[in-house]
């Protein structure tokens, strides 16, 4: 057991080592922000690049610069963005509970759906209502999910003035991206619960439960969904950078103060600072969300630790 | 946005079988028709047409999808934009198809040092999100088909390798692979006329559900600003134009997002189908 988690913890470490030097050396090759920097402001002499390359700190070699931002990123500093000088940490911790509560969001409604859904297909195998769920799911996969989003706003927004059509004034600024997250994974998840159900139920210790007589209720809601609960939720888990990457581009339709919103507008200023923060905070969440779903499974499943 | 999911356990009536073929073809063959013939029905797809801004539907018969707010027809950038999802999706999955596949022999086959390496880097890329990994490089390195293709090729050619390697693994000491070895046949000829044909249905299936996936990646990223230039006619590029006129004109970001609906929804139903036929792990 030890073995496995030191290996899964230092699998984990070397991603989020790649993701820092894969992010420090991206902005080397974007060139040289004082260019930017210094757009439009008249009359430039060397010495005024000089003096921002050095303040800036783009004057000395990669392998310093990069020391210097690992270096920052062990002490939790991000830096400062590159036009306001105002705090990546700052901008990140408002920005990152918005794109969490929407995330967590979009996944309890998607699960509180999928969870009956699948079990009901599951266990009334090859029956319409089966086929319909199917092939519902097969549709919720087939479009973007920020056209759904637009979709949402064209309808309870603009038509029936029912919600909010953007931004963030409280809860009912939440239902419209959350529904659009959670009915796609929704999607996604319906299949995987039925696939589970399917396994579990032909096991023999719910063929025990059955022929002792137990309530199917019972036999369905107590002994096979806690057993296939397990795979659920590790593949839920192994998706989180999935559902990120949706969530990311969703906030986009509806405005949503979150990581998304603050990369996107990062990008069109060329704030590097800021576009490193998001990915990199971003990608180490995902590598730990997967690395605690893997221990928690290997400690679950004697199976898994023996690889 | 994997599509490839452990789906078990079905047992379908024929009935809804033919259906997901039917439709399933009939979908992806008209859009395919349509991207193929755009450019001899629509050669003035970007010819603007102030006086014909923003006409509503079902109105105008030169216009039967409407305009956009620059009079362009929508019918005809549909059409067109369909060739830049099926480009991305087709040389994507090309792509990632030929580097993953030949990894994954070498990996199962061989097994060894090539095996240890190859699983190490699939970890690893499993690990970074396409999203994030699109969003720095493309931020950086400015948007661009070649570099959003490439990008998806980097991304998944770790699929098909894994998925390779696990077939080629169980196959490499079968029967018929040792009697091919045991009377002298090279390697590379057991590979190629033993081993990859009995991988080619899954390998298939996995390409199908690609391309569909990769459409829907590209115009996420063209929505945001990180896929093709907007000035070319694309879908994802048509929804990010129409967003500011949703209130007023539904019809110009109605129409492009169930373009892309349709064709994605007909390569899935293929590739459903396909998984019932070819890939016998997943039918019982």
């Amino acid at each position: 057991m030890t073995g496995f988690l030191l290996r899964r913890i230092g699998l984990a470490v070397f991603v989020i080592l790649a993701v820092t030097v894969l992010v420090a050396y991206s902005v080397r090759l974007s060139g040289d922000p004082t260019a930017m920097l210094l757009t439009g402001s008249g009359n430039i002499t060397q010495a005024d690049i000089d003096r921002i390359r050095a303040a800036l700190g783009v004057d000395r070699p990669f392998v310093a610069q990069y020391l210097d931002f690992l270096g920052g990123v062990l002490h939790g500093d991000l830096g400062l963005t590159f036009f306001g000088k105002t705090s990546v940490n700052a901008l990140i911790a408002q920005a990152l509970p918005a794109t969490l509560l929407l995330a967590f969001l979009s996944l309890g409604l998607s699960l509180l759906i999928s969870i009956p859904l699948g079990i009901h297909a599951a266990v009334h195998r090859g029956s319409w209502s089966d086929q319909t769920v199917r092939l519902l799911s097969l549709v919720g996969l087939s479009f973007p999910n920020f056209w759904l989003a637009m979709m949402f706003v064209l309808i309870f927004a603009i038509t029936l003035h029912w919600l909010p059509t953007s931004g963030f004034f409280g809860a009912s600024s939440l239902v419209m991206p959350a529904a659009t997250l959670g009915l796609i994974l929704c999607a996604i998840n319906v299949r995987l619960v039925r696939g589970a159900m399917l396994e579990t139920l032909s096991t023999q210790y719910i063929l025990v439960a059955r022929s002792k007589g137990l309530a199917e209720r019972l036999v369905l809601y107590k002994h096979a969904l806690r057993n296939c609960l397990i795979p659920i939720l590790t593949y839920v888990g192994l998706q989180f950078g999935d559902l990120i990457g949706g969530v990311v581009i969703v906030e986009k339709v509806f405005n949503w103060p979150g990581m998304g919103s603050l990369a996107f507008d990062a990008i069109s200023a060329r704030d590097y600072p800021v576009i490193q923060g998001v990915v990199l905070v971003l990608a180490t969440l995902i590598v730990l969300v997967n690395l605690a779903v893997d221990i928690a499974y290997g400690l679950v499943d004697p199976r898994v630790r023996l690889r | 946005m994997s599509l490839a999911l452990p789906v078990r356990g079905r047992r379908r009536s024929a009935g809804i079988r033919n259906f997901e073929l039917i439709a399933g073809g009939i979908l992806t063959t008209a859009m395919v028709a349509l991207a193929l013939v755009a450019p001899t029905l629509f050669p003035n797809v970007n010819k603007m047409d102030l006086r014909a801004r923003l006409l509503p539907p079902f109105t105008d018969l030169a216009h039967w999808l409407g305009t956009d707010p620059l009079g362009h027809d929508v019918f005809a950038r549909i059409a067109t934009g369909g060739r830049i999802s099926l480009v991305v999706g087709v040389v994507s999955v090309l792509g990632a198809v030929s580097v993953g596949t030949l990894a994954g022999l070498v990996a199962g086959y061989y097994r060894g040092i090539a095996d240890t390496i190859l699983m190490r880097i699939a970890d690893i890329q499993l690990a970074l999100p396409f999203m994030l990994m699109a969003i720095t490089f493309i931020a950086i390195l400015g948007p661009g088909l070649p570099i959003l293709i490439t990008l998806m090729i980097v991304a998944q050619w770790v699929q098909y390798a894994r998925l390779v390697r696990g077939i080629t693994l169980t196959l490499r000491d079968r029967e018929f692979v040792q009697a091919a070895r045991a009377i002298g046949v090279a390697a590379p000829v057991i590979i190629w006329k033993h081993v990859l044909p009995n991988a080619a249905g899954p390998i298939i299936v996995l390409m199908t559900l690609n391309v569909a996936n990769n459409i829907l990646l590209e115009s996420s990223l063209t929505f945001v600003g990180l896929g093709v230039d907007p000035t070319v006619p694309s879908w994802g590029g048509m929804l990010a134009d129409g967003r500011t006129y949703v209130q007023t004109a539904w019809w110009v970001t109605v129409f492009p997002g169930l373009a892309i609906m349709f064709t994605v929804l007909g390569l899935n139903l293929l590739g459903d189908w396909l998984r019932d036929r070819l890939d016998p792990t997943s039918s019982r």
